[in-house]
């Protein structure tokens, strides 16, 4: 329905399992600070499906993270401010919603999992009451009706004894049980598209892996759009069906998952995949990017990444790269792929 | 809990009896002979202090006095004042004045502080913030009486909006500004503390996460932010209740107030030694019992606290 | 969460973060690089943090000219006045101020005695200034040692100093110095500053007990143990250096306390005798407030003044010591 919109510049993800849910189109995040403004985020696009994950990826201040909070609509607004940009949810533009009509869609259509639980859970709240208190809102049941459902939910994302524990508050709760009642929370009324910040970066590796087979069997079993935002490439391997790479506050390149880690096209995603430990380099030094991630303040002229880019020529320094659709050699399209790089057809093909 | 509670009791009792000893201490074992000063400037016929000295013990060696004081208290029996009454009865008096003119006091404090301080930290930065902050600081540091003066000779004597002096201490009405005078210093902390309070927890994530949950803005402030922030207010405010009956021996003397701050006052310049150790242990105990209930009331706002 | 850290640190969860990261290190890359030893550059960054940023708070300038300005009243006040505080003369009796008259004798008129309220005003700053300084000191001092001894030791030593505080905290500031206080004819300004002292240290033990506690577990701490340094060096050389700027924030408060105590005490009639305090003037005048606001108004507003000042002035450290709360 809104496909037929997009700017032509901008190429269609990979192989749609419908319409998309959401749809980010051109959004602008900026943060007025004391010292001036900060450029967060300078013209994301991205779509999710149902059913459908996308990884977002980046290092911190990338704009990952507040890509996310804008869409959620948590973004602290001032400083926060967004001059530009639009977020269709179902085909209607969030950012013209009323503040309550936004608010109705936050936690029933839309939902969030956030990634340090003990915080982002009410300490002197008990876990069942914040759970009863989605229902309680969203859908006006009782105080008693709202605790059996927390109970039920706390058994789907199978935590043990919840009945037991219904009354427990979170500090009681290890840490990858918190995660599990975090993920309960966003799944309690079904939403579409949950939204998942670093999910399983606070955790141990071995409940990483058990939390990241939760969210993804739920997904399936509710068929609902999920965007996955991290920084480890590991995690995204698995799950997710593609992949969105961003940069100082905008999306470099976008390419299905496999496709990317094959064959990156831009070469700050060809930086972050070599700096990834492998068995077979064991004993090699480990590659790594140089420099640093750009002052959003000043973000260099030109390709932001190129003062970090070894393949950093004249123009790169002068143009903003848009984001080239990727083709084969031979000119053949690649779906869903996008490489925001003067010289993405030297990084893909050699 | 009950075991808390139970060990919370046994460690005040060193602490009642070191805080006594002090006050005792403090009246008969300094420089100066409270029954001397019973004569005022008159010279006093020697017969009669031995005689009143007697009477009170005051013969006997200072920790012998102590302990005879200590037993008594034990039963009940505060002593007697150099004016021959018994402190209790002096107490009985006393306190209910105090208890009312102090709930007046603390529904000011409650009301007002904690309402300029939600005000004020949901509006950080902005105007009403930075007046709130303005008023309060120069509220702290105006000291009561002078606070006490002025409300009393403008609002009373020049206005003749209310009567200067308190002829009924029963009287609400009449208590409305001796209260908030007593509340001015108390009311000012609440509120920064509120103040402080909130602005801190409004940055929580949870605060986020109830906003990701879709949560109308009122739940958000109402539960989840006034749940969190009001802990370290709800604790002040119970040691302050202690404080606030204590505390009012300025705005009582001011005000005429016939409460156990006044009571105390005249004790002290009468250098009335038993009526003096007999009013000032009350308000130890009260104190004590207080911050009891405050520990105890902390660990039910907040479930991180463990009785231990 | 800071820009510097690399793709495998987690990302921080508030947008603010990435600012604040930002904000953090634009601050710190114009921070001159500490050429101390290592172990101690931990106290003095803050403190050279902290004071480049009260120097660009006006209410820490306008706090601290008001401060300096009253302890040179206090050590000369001659330098401001040249009139007598002491005598009358009835002819002045309750004259209104001359306020053009600057620094004369009748610039703040004058009281029911027909003395200069200009003159009892800059005289009566010394004994303010003399008990709050004194009983600042002997708190800081005495409740800082018993706070360090408690916080460091911990144990039995901790439970008796603990005790100890608990029994002197249970007895109220003014209560326990008007009992104190009653007991001493010819009080003077040491007495008063005295009484407060010993009634007031439990506040700073108790913040210096909890500092200690939080810088003890300290990784520096805990190396200069390991590497068999002593107790007495490392309380001197890395616990106090770290665990004091709480206290100097209680203090530099509680200075502005004492001194309000002190002009209540003197207003009670229990505080200093026979020396010039705005507490007791303000005594004298709220009997003569009818007629004459100004007798009230002057000692009342320096007093005022005084005591904000010192808030002030601990707020200012406090915010500036404290980044969290800004």
């Amino acid at each position: 329905m809104t496909t037929n919109e997009t700017p032509a510049n901008v190429p269609e993800p990979a192989a749609g399992k419908g319409a998309p849910l959401l749809e980010v189109r051109d959004l602008h995040v900026e943060f007025h600070t004391r010292d001036g403004v900060v450029n967060a985020i300078n013209g994301v696009n991205y779509s999710v499906s149902a059913g459908e994950t996308l990884a977002v990826l980046g290092e911190s201040g990338s704009g990952k993270s507040v890509t996310a909070q804008a869409i959620m609509g948590i973004l602290d607004m001032p400083p926060g401010k967004i001059p530009k940009g639009e977020i269709f949810f179902r085909g209607d533009d969030m950012l013209r919603m009323s503040d309550e009509e936004r608010r109705k869609i936050r936690g029933s259509k839309l939902a969030m999992i956030f990634q340090d639980a003990l915080s982002a859970l009410n300490p002197v709240l008990s876990v069942g009451y914040q759970l009863g208190e989605m229902f309680r809102v969203h859908q006006g049941l009782s105080r008693k009706d709202a605790k059996a459902k927390s109970i039920e939910l706390m058994d789907r994302v199978r935590i043990p004894a919840a009945k037991a524990r219904v009354n427990d508050y979170p500090h009681q709760f290890s840490g990858g049980m918190r995660q599990r009642i975090m993920i309960a929370m966003a799944l309690a009324l079904e939403p579409d598209l949950i939204i998942a910040d670093e999910p399983t970066t606070a955790l141990d590796v071995t409940v990483q892996a058990q939390i990241m087979d939760l969210l993804a069997e739920l997904q399936r079993e509710y068929n609902m759009g999920l965007i996955l935002i991290t920084h480890d490439l590991g995690v995204v391997a698995d799950v997710a069906d593609k992949i969105a790479v961003m940069y100082a506050g905008r999306i470099v390149e976008n390419a299905p998952v496999h496709e990317l880690y094959k064959r990156p096209a831009h070469p700050y995603t060809r930086g972050l995949l070599d700096s990834i430990p492998r068995l077979d380099q064991k004993g090699q030094e480990l590659y790594a990017i140089k420099g640093l991630p750009p002052n959003l303040q000043h973000i260099p002229a030109g390709c932001a990444f190129n003062p970090r880019c070894t393949m950093a020529q004249d123009v790169c320094r002068t143009d903003v790269p848009v984001l080239h659709q990727v083709t084969e050699r031979d000119g053949a399209e690649l779906p869903g792929r996008g490489s925001a790089c003067h010289f993405w057809k030297e990084t893909i093909h050699g | 809990m009950g075991r808390y509670i139970l060990r919370r009791l046994l460690q005040m009792i060193p602490v009642f009896i070191g805080t006594t000893l002090i006050i005792f201490l403090m009246v008969y074992a300094l420089p100066g002979d409270p029954v001397k000063a019973l004569f005022g400037d008159k010279a006093a016929d020697p017969a009669t202090v031995l005689r009143l000295k007697h009477q009170f013990g005051l013969d006997k060696p200072l920790l012998e006095q102590y302990w005879t004081y200590l037993t008594n208290l034990v039963q009940g029996d505060l002593g007697t004042s150099f004016s021959q009454r018994p402190v209790t009865d002096i107490l009985t008096d006393a306190i209910p004045v105090t208890i009312r003119l102090s709930l007046v006091a603390f529904a000011i404090e409650i009301v007002l502080g904690i309402g300029l301080g939600m005000l004020a930290g949901l509006k950080r930065g902005k105007l009403v913030d930075q007046l709130v902050l303005v008023v309060t600081l120069v509220v702290i540091a105006i000291p009561v009486f002078v606070l006490g003066y002025v409300a009393q000779s403008v609002l009373g004597n020049e206005l003749h909006l209310i009567d200067p002096t308190v002829n009924d201490s029963n009287d609400l009405s009449q208590l409305l500004l001796p209260g908030i005078v007593l509340a001015s210093v108390s009311l000012a902390y609440v509120s920064r503390l509120t103040r402080t309070s909130i602005a801190e927890n409004i940055r929580a994530d949870y605060i986020r996460t109830a906003i990701a949950k879709g949560m109308p803005k009122r739940r958000v402030v109402g539960i989840h932010l006034m749940r969190n922030s009001l802990i370290p207010v709800v604790t002040f405010l119970g040691t302050d209740l202690g404080a606030l009956m204590g505390g009012a021996i300025v705005t009582e003397g001011i005000f005429n107030v016939q409460g156990i701050g006044n009571t105390l006052y005249r004790a002290v310049l009468q250098a009335d030694g038993p009526l003096v150790v007999g009013l000032v242990t009350f308000l130890v105990v009260v104190y004590l019992v207080a911050s009891l209930l405050v520990d105890l009331l902390y660990a039910v706002l907040d479930p991180r606290i463990r009785y231990v | 969460m800071s820009d510097t850290s690399g793709i495998t640190s987690p990302s921080h969860s508030s947008p603010a973060g990435d600012y604040a990261a930002k904000e953090e290190v634009a601050r710190q890359s114009g921070t001159a690089p500490q050429p101390s030893e290592p172990k101690k550059t931990q106290a003095s960054s803050l403190w050279a943090n902290a004071w480049r940023d009260l120097r660009r708070r006006p209410v820490f300038i306008v706090s601290g000219i008001i401060i300096v300005l009253l302890i040179v009243i206090a050590i000369a006040p001659s330098l401001f006045t040249s009139t007598n505080p002491k005598p009358g003369d009835l002819a002045h009796f309750m004259q209104k101020p001359k306020l053009g008259h600057f620094f004369e004798a009748d610039w703040f008129g004058y009281d029911g005695q027909g003395r200069s309220i200009y003159a009892r005003v800059i005289y009566g700053a010394r004994a303010s200034m003399t008990v709050g300084v004194f009983a600042t000191l002997f708190v800081t001092v005495a409740g800082g040692l018993i706070g360090i001894l408690a916080g460091y030791f911990g144990g039995w030593v901790d439970a008796l100093l603990s005790r100890l505080t608990d029994i002197f905290f249970g007895i109220p500031l003014l209560l326990g110095s008007l009992v104190m206080l009653q007991a001493f004819t010819g009080r003077t300004a040491w007495t008063v500053a005295l009484a407060l002292g010993v009634l007031g240290w439990t506040q700073v033990a108790r913040v210096m007990r909890g500092s200690v506690i939080t810088v003890k577990q300290a990784d520096y701490v805990q190396a200069a143990r390991a590497l068999g340094a002593g107790n007495g060096r490392i309380i001197f050389k890395h616990v106090l250096p770290n665990a004091i700027a709480p206290v100097i924030v209680v203090a530099t408060i509680a200075l502005g306390m004492y001194i309000s105590a002190e002009a209540t005490l003197s207003y009670m009639g229990i505080g200093i005798q026979n020396g010039i305090s705005w507490g007791a003037d303000i005594s004298t005048a709220s009997s003569q407030i009818r007629n004459s606001l100004h007798v009230l108004l002057f000692p009342a507003g320096f007093l005022t003044v005084t005591v904000l000042a010192f808030i002030m002035l601990g707020d200012a450290v406090r915010d500036a010591l404290d980044p969290k709360l800004r």
